[in-house]
């Protein structure tokens, strides 16, 4: 495919401030808006209104992403999938922490 | 070619049930599953039992590999014999975006899996988005700047094989990104089919330890070593920061863990973080006379007892 040429690429960069609306994360994630509502319901992802609309922001394509992997590899339903993400970033943040103790 | 035994895998007798088939699958996936494993080779078994349960959860993909598995010896070099899948129909694409083996491939095909990107039937004619985690030098966020990476990644070759690509990118990396966040470069996912836009390509960035420096969200800390009399006085002593050598003030009565916060001198996302120097006390050591002379006067000098909180 591409070559390493001598320009870099530049990209976009999804981070806090990112305003996603639920049509970009369902492309984003190759999932039908319908997935992204659930999700949301169930409290797997976060989202701000503005003006009656939804808005996600970055770490929500992450997380979007986690969900849809455990939801898929492990054969998950939807209240084990928002358990599952909880504790993963609970561990996450517990390991950070320890890191940071040591 | 290596035959590979779909039961031995997941651990399952050749008449297990559907039933014993997804249990078995279910306890291996969450053992070994990439974002749940602290287990060494978590991915490369999570790709083997995924591919078994790819095979063994299809009573018509089941039923063909048994037919073929009936007639092979252990040890053998495998080929699937010509037409061995006649009057098998497969349906039910698979769903995963991980390479599967030469062994699944020339059985059931790149078709097998060609379902994931049309996974709720819109935008057949696009092509898929990628995506990858890359790790990155801390200096890279910092200053922003090129860097070159080289990716693996799956690719449909002319024949309609799976393959695996290497291919090196040069991205500009993005002043102040921080770890967990991800870059789309726009156009470097698959290739279109049927004249539509190619797939993006999202990469995740991950830090490599730093030397000096530890990495938390956008703060940074730093373990500065102090002299006793530094700490115990006060001083200003010069401090590495990502920005250059500053003059870091100790306060007097300072101790071993004390923290002091540098506001917005941490990575540069908006907002800033902060950079937070750690203080460690560190001991001349007693290797000259002059030396023991001095810790002698010391402790004459000071009545002091380290113990005093363990009653000792």
């Amino acid at each position: 495919m591409t070559p390493a040429n001598d320009r870099p690429l530049t990209g976009m960069v999804f981070d806090d401030s990112a305003m996603l609306s639920i049509k970009d994360l369902s492309r984003m994630c190759a999932v039908d808006e319908q997935h992204i509502v659930e999700f949301v319901e169930e409290g797997v992802l976060n989202v701000v209104e503005i003006s009656r609309e939804w808005r996600f922001s970055g770490s929500a394509l992450r997380r979007a992403r986690l969900a849809l992997r455990l939801e898929r590899d492990l054969e998950l339903n939807l209240a084990g999938v928002a358990l599952a993400v909880e504790l993963i970033e609970e561990l996450e943040q517990l390991r950070r922490e320890l890191k940071a103790r040591r | 070619m290596e035959f590979k035994d779909y039961y031995k895998v997941m651990g399952v007798a050749r008449d297990a049930t559907d039933a014993q088939i997804k249990q078995a699958y279910r306890k291996l996936a969450r053992k070994y599953h990439p974002d749940v494993s602290k287990e060494k080779d978590a991915e490369a078994r999570f790709k083997e039992v995924g591919e078994a349960y790819e095979v063994l959860k299809s009573p018509e993909k089941r039923a063909a590999y048994d037919r073929l598995g009936k007639d092979y010896r252990p040890g053998e070099d495998f080929r699937p014999p010509p037409n061995w899948d006649a009057g098998f129909e497969f349906s039910g694409a698979g769903a995963r975006d991980s390479a599967y083996s030469d062994f699944f491939d020339s059985l059931f095909g790149a078709q097998a899996r060609s379902g994931r990107a049309n996974r709720g039937g819109f935008h057949a004619e696009r092509g898929e988005d990628h995506h990858a985690k890359v790790l990155l030098d801390l200096e890279a966020s910092l200053n922003g700047g090129a860097r070159t990476f080289t990716l693996r990644m799956p690719e449909i070759d002319a024949e309609g094989r799976l393959v695996s690509k290497e291919r090196t990118l040069n991205v500009q990396v993005p002043k102040g990104i921080l770890a967990g966040q991800q870059i789309r470069l726009a156009g470097q996912g698959a290739g279109a089919h049927g004249g539509g836009t190619p797939g993006d390509l999202y990469i995740e960035v991950e830090f490599q330890p730093h030397p000096r420096y530890r990495i938390d969200g956008r703060d940074l800390s730093l373990e500065l070593p102090v002299a006793p009399w530094e700490a115990a006085l006060g001083a200003t002593v010069q401090t590495p920061t990502p920005t250059g050598m500053v003059d870091l003030k100790i306060p007097a009565a300072s101790h071993a863990g004390s923290k002091l916060r540098l506001k917005g001198r941490g990575i540069p996302a908006s907002p800033p973080g902060d950079f937070y120097v750690v203080l460690q006390i560190a001991l001349p050591p007693a290797s000259d006379d002059k030396a023991k002379s001095a810790y002698a006067a010391l402790a004459a000098a000071l009545p002091f007892n380290p113990r005093e909180s363990l009653g000792a």
